[in-house]
């Protein structure tokens, strides 16, 4: 029976009614008296060397208040990376420089070069079409290979070479996991590509910089994911305002996938120059300026090489990847192939030799981090794929195979460095072959096969590891900051309560969930509990909503506040009860001494906090409200098992999703509908790595895709109904909650799936077909199929 | 610049205009709707979706000008004067068929579009009339179950949740 | 956008009298020009709304059976309206998005001749007459390549008219992104001979598959195009599709739309 409020209930979100009325407020939809608007003149060539920049006419333009250039950044920070990488020498990457403005040259299309504030949007760009530019033209290193030759033009002339680092793990066991490949029964071998994509929320980025010159205090607005950490960011290393004299809010936000992580120059240029000009300054991103100033995901060059014994066991794993850090380091960007990535590559299997070498590469392109998944899907796919591959050329049923290699124990350590602390594989893979009806599958392609199509199945498991992460561990490994999180219970007179949390909710439905975990808690209505979320100046601290940490780690915080409520309220309620501390039960919003019929009421209790009449004053203070920091022991470790079943057309190549099932292991959850939608909505992004989604450079480094037009997005005809299950729970052993985390399994789940069906549905047509680089587009499907 | 007046959700409203000036950025800097979004400058993501005389059109690919004297509703015009939510906003909400909310506005105005004129859409007619509305979040399947449901539908048996 | 004067005429007389001005420009739905203006490639002086001109509107039947279409028509009218010619119709239910369709008009799309646009094959396949506010111009003289046409500046098109033919099927390979076509093919049948145009595929836009026609118009059958092959050069190539790919879906959706008439 489900329920119908607290934890495991399906609540409808109380954020809709805002969004369905257009009420909601995104950071576009905040104008401050007196706002200026600035107009980014980006880069039109990838790679070229400022020889100058005359603004003088572009300043007499009507509206025009002031224009900027990289010289006005001078002896201002850099736009920080917040992860550094050690190589496999134990030498740190390269890390450049990241100006807010262009200085000396420009490294990818889209580099902001100049920036003109004015009255309107329109006159700013008037002007800034009057800026006289030059720029000598140099060429561009695009392709990742390419650029790590001898010889080849280097992004950052300071820099040795393009190689950010070259990455092994684990470097000690390199030997034994090539002694274990030579002597192996059978070794596949898959070259693929974990295509650029464009993270693409449908809310393109916007800041707007205000500042109070009274009291020397700066507030951004920003489509932030985590505003804790672009203040963090901003403050101590771009700009250099401390914390209590800088606000950051990200109020409602349209989506972030990741690409709202991110510290960008146009936060750190409108805050700036609202200083600079003691006015509100405004930027809206158009869509086409989003593709060329977002960070982008994915982009990895992969060899991927399975060892198998004679009977089938996996014994080795060897990757070699190529990993894009495009012209500069975004925040994450040099965790996500390496940490993100690396340590999953034993993914549902015990495997016990790995090896990962990944060697970061700058380009003459868009910056590239994580992106819905990150790190995660790339492992996934070219785990599950070569998998896919091995059965193939082994002859034997690619479930089977994946059975055959399953963890079952736990916890279980990895030879790359995680413990898994619970998971059952089996179990989703049964949950799956049920829901997916692998058994009709048969039935099903005969049918295809009398309309003319092709028809393949495609499985896939995929394990992650979210709700990052310990700080120490991460510290060790890297990160410049802690990833604990925080959040404060506040408890008013009446009883009603705000949680401020450090996570940000922008799709995700915090405002419901989060206090459904709370009412629980208490034994109280959901409805007396409000979550705040998203502005600095409100929330004692947070690391932000990323890497599916949100419930497991802030979530977790937000958990011990309330059991310190619940132990302050104890006390209250055994001093207005007269009874021992020890014998108060809260039950129902009821607190009672237990063996009796004496109880007080929730709201009592609260009162006596604020109205401390009769209260124990000489032992605790009036007030109940609570502030906790959580930082996780370990990593969770979300898993599950796909299947996709597509439809081929022999004639034109394309490729259609008739069904797609996910069988998923999130432990214990919180509101059932929120993570089915959560898993819909990741699926459906996998569909479109797989299918549709390319961001494409020429040889010269212009963006190809750089607009809807060119861009493919998912559209609602592209896709089915899914079916999605998550009754296999294993809770996570280390958080409060048993939760693991939601976010990013269905996009890290799906795209090997799907390819692995086009594959499938090749095969049974008689083309001997064993890979095809996503997105698996029609165009590519025939020249498969012709080629093969 | 040109006077140009309107009804926008009913009220008749008024101001003076740029040529250039697009219906969405009339809605949204000069009256201040700000519930009609821009998510694109290709005319493909549809969050802009408002009708203009009783049909959908995208208000980031219509000048204000064009508008002139036309009838206008727009996402905030929806709910009941009491707040009420209509019956596809209320679906959404009992479907879960929005995450960020951004491309809701547009979607909202796109099934109300549909289902005028065609009140019992089947699957295959929603997805194809949702051509020209991108969202990021859902994986479409709760926006496609919402207009069913907000159809009279039984959806009842579409998927597991 | 760069600014621009806004003018709205209510006859295609004032129309042509306010084009005069140097620099002006027509509009129809705006459906391929107002994002154009945004992307500031294109800079009118004046915007002239055709969207105001009642004669411009509209599916009518001529006095020799053919469908007259006004200018201004959207393609959503048409869909709805052209119920004597079924493939013309359902191509323009079709088109874009339904937004797209309630604004974006016949002349419009005719006129900027974009190569990936649908109405253009199925005026080229039916031998349509383009009437301007100047002349009457024939499919076949008016297609003059990528976004150019027959047209004069400030000339208007006021009206196309298609002769309806025995049958007709078009059939659209949508480019995955933008969803205009990749490949587009009209196939019309009529009493002497059978016409094919093909858009989305050529580096010169709209055009007349002769071969094709040759053999359709001496046995209508999917079987009659077996030996035909289209060549891949001149053919788009790009993100989406080489221009041997294209060339060989030319072949595939020929047979589809001659099997669906």
């Amino acid at each position: 029976m489900p329920k119908d409020s607290g934890i495991g209930a399906s609540s409808k979100r109380r954020e809709d009614v805002r969004f369905l009325t257009g009420t909601g407020q995104y950071t576009d939809d905040i104008n401050i008296h007196g706002q200026t608007y600035v107009y980014f003149l980006r880069s039109d060539v990838a790679h070229g060397k400022i020889n100058n920049i005359d603004t003088s006419a572009a300043a007499a333009m009507p509206g025009v208040v002031r224009i900027f250039t990289g010289a006005d950044f001078e002896g201002i920070g850099s736009i920080p990376c917040g992860w550094q990488v050690t190589d496999r020498h134990g030498e740190p990457m390269q890390e450049p420089a990241h100006p807010v403005l262009a200085q000396g040259k420009v490294r990818h299309v889209g580099d902001p070069i100049a920036a003109v504030v004015a009255e309107s949007l329109e006159q700013a760009r008037d002007a800034a079409e009057a800026i006289d530019l030059d720029i000598e033209e140099l060429p561009a290193v695009v392709d990742m290979k390419a650029a790590l030759s001898d010889g080849a033009t280097k992004v950052h002339d300071d820099l040795s070479s393009n190689l950010c680092y070259d990455w092994g793990f684990v470097e000690e066991n390199k030997g034994a996991v090539d002694e274990a490949i030579k002597n192996a029964a059978h070794v596949t071998t898959l070259e693929l590509v974990n295509n650029r994509l464009v993270a693409n929320p449908m809310e393109p980025r916007v800041a707007v910089g205000d500042y109070n010159r009274a009291n020397d205090e700066s507030t951004l607005f920003t489509t932030s994911q985590n505003p804790h950490v672009i203040r963090l960011l901003m403050g101590a290393f771009v700009l250099g305002i401390p914390e209590h004299k800088l606000r950051v809010v990200a109020p409602d936000v349209g989506g972030g996938f990741g690409t709202k992580i991110f510290h960008y120059a146009e936060e750190a240029f409108c805050t700036f120059a609202a200083r600079q000009i003691n006015r509100p300054v405004k930027w809206t991103a158009s869509r086409s300026e989003a593709f060329m100033s977002d960070a982008h995901g994915r982009d990895h060059v992969t060899k991927i090489e399975l060892a198998l014994d004679a009977d089938n066991n996996f014994t080795a794993v060897r990757t070699e990847t190529y990993a894009n850090m495009g012209a500069y380091l975004s925040t994450f960007a040099p965790s996500v192939p390496t940490w993100l990535h690396g340590t999953l590559m034993a993914g549902n299997y015990k495997t016990p030799l790995i090896y990962v070498n990944v060697k970061a590469v700058f380009t003459n392109t868009v910056p590239v981090d994580a992106y819905r998944g990150a790190g995660r899907p790339e492992a996934t796919y070219q785990l599950e794929r070569v998998i896919d591959k091995a059965a193939r050329e082994l002859g034997v049923d690619p479930i089977a195979l994946r059975r055959q290699n399953f963890i079952t124990e736990f916890p279980y350590a990895t030879p790359v460095a995680v413990e898994y602390d619970t998971g059952n594989y089996p179990a989703t893979m049964d949950k799956l072959e049920e829901i997916a009806d692998l058994s009709g599958f048969d039935a099903r392609r005969k049918a295809s096969e009398a309309k003319g199509k092709l028809r393949g199945l495609g499985v896939n498991c995929y394990i992650e590891a979210c709700g990052i992460a310990p700080s120490n561990l991460v510290g060790q490994l890297g990160a410049r900051a802690g990833l604990y999180d925080a959040a404060t219970v506040r408890v008013n007179a009446t009883g009603t309560i705000s949680v401020m949390v450090g996570a940000h909710s922008h799709g995700q439905g915090h405002e419901t969930a989060f206090p459904q975990v709370v009412a629980e808690m208490l034994g109280i209505d959901e409805n007396m509990i409000d979550i705040v979320h998203g502005d600095s100046s409100k929330i004692p601290f947070g690391m932000g909503t990323y890497g599916s940490r949100s419930i497991a780690v802030c979530g977790s915080a937000m958990v011990r506040a309330t059991e310190k409520i619940i132990n302050k309220a104890k006390k209250i309620a055994s001093h207005l009860l007269e009874a021992s501390e020890a014998d108060i039960e809260l039950k129902d919003g009821q607190f009672s001494v237990a063996g009796t019929d004496k109880s007080v009421a929730w709201g009592d209790v609260t009162l006596a906090a604020y109205v401390p009449h009769n209260y124990p004053l000489e032992d605790i203070e009036p007030g109940l409200e609570e502030t906790a920091f959580y930082d996780p022991s370990n990593f969770t470790y979300p898993s599950g098992a796909y299947a996709c079943e597509v439809e081929v057309d022999p004639e034109t190549g394309k490729v259609t999703i008739e069904r797609f099932a996910a069988a998923d292991d999130f432990g214990n959850v919180i509101n059932p509908m929120i993570v089915t939608g959560q898993v819909h909505g990741g699926i459906g992004q996998g569909i479109g790595q797989a299918l549709l989604e390319n961001c494409a450079y020429d040889e010269n480094g212009q963006l190809l895709s750089a607009s809807y037009m060119d861009y493919a997005m998912p559209r609602a005809s592209d896709v089915p109904f899914y079916t999605v299950d998550h009754s296999c729970q294993t809770p996570c052993t280390h958080n409060p909650l048993g939760v693991k985390g939601c976010g990013e399994a269905g996009a890290i789940g799906s795209p090997p799936s799907v390819v692995n069906a086009v594959v499938d549905a090749l095969q049974s047509g008689g083309h001997n077909v064993t890979h095809i680089d996503m997105p698996v587009s029609p165009s590519r499907v025939w020249a498969a199929m012709n080629n093969a | 610049m040109t006077n140009i007046s309107m009804t926008v959700n009913g009220k008749t409203v008024s101001g003076e205009v740029e040529g250039r000036t697009l219906l969405v950025d009339f809605l949204r800097n000069d009256l201040r709707l700000t519930g009609t979004h821009v998510g694109c400058d290709t005319s493909q993501c549809g969050a802009c979706t408002v009708h203009v005389d009783g049909v959908a059109v995208k208000s980031c690919t219509m000048l204000a000008a064009e508008a002139d004297g036309a009838d206008v509703a727009t996402i905030e015009g929806q709910a009941g004067a009491d707040g009420s939510l209509n019956t596809i906003q209320a679906a959404f909400q009992e479907h879960h068929g929005l995450q960020c909310g951004f491309c809701t506005p547009g979607m909202v105005m796109a099934a109300a579009d549909l289902l005028k004129n065609n009140p019992k859409p089947t699957e295959a007619e929603i997805r194809h009339h949702l051509e020209g509305n991108i969202c990021r979040c859902t994986g479409y399947h709760n926006i496609v179950k919402s207009i069913m449901a907000a159809s009279g539908q039984d959806v009842s048996q579409l998927a597991a949740e | 956008m760069y600014n621009f004067d806004f003018e709205k005429p209510s006859t295609i007389a004032d129309a042509v009298a306010a084009l005069a001005t140097e620099d002006a420009q027509a509009l129809g739905g705006g459906q391929t020009l107002l994002p154009t203006m945004k992307q500031r490639l294109a800079s009118p002086s004046k915007i002239v709304s055709l969207s105001g001109i009642s004669e411009m509107q509209g599916v009518c039947k001529g006095d020799d059976g053919s469908v007259c279409i006004g200018g201004a028509t959207t393609h959503a009218t048409v869909a709805a309206s052209a119920s004597e010619y079924p493939a013309l119709a359902a191509l323009a239910s079709n088109i874009g998005d339904p937004a797209v369709r309630n604004r974006g008009t016949i002349g419009g799309s005719l006129a900027n001749n974009d190569p990936a646009a649908c109405y253009p094959s199925a005026a080229l396949a039916s031998g349509a007459t383009i009437v301007t506010n100047a002349r009457q111009i024939a499919a076949d003289d008016y297609f003059q390549g990528m976004f150019t046409t027959a047209l004069n500046e400030g000339e208007i098109i006021t009206e196309v008219r298609f002769p309806v033919p025995e049958a007709a099927n078009y059939q659209k390979f949508e480019q995955p992104a933008s969803r205009f076509a990749m490949v587009g093919v009209f196939v019309a049948k009529y009493a002497d001979g059978v016409r094919v145009a093909v858009t989305g595929a050529s580096e010169e836009g709209v055009f007349r598959w002769t071969e094709a026609e040759a053999a359709l118009s001496a046995d209508f059958s999917a079987h009659a195009l077996e030996g035909l092959s289209v060549s891949g050069e001149g053919m788009i190539n790009d993100l989406h599709g080489s221009g041997e790919y294209r060339a060989h879906l030319v072949k595939v959706l020929t047979k589809r739309a001659v099997a669906a008439c």
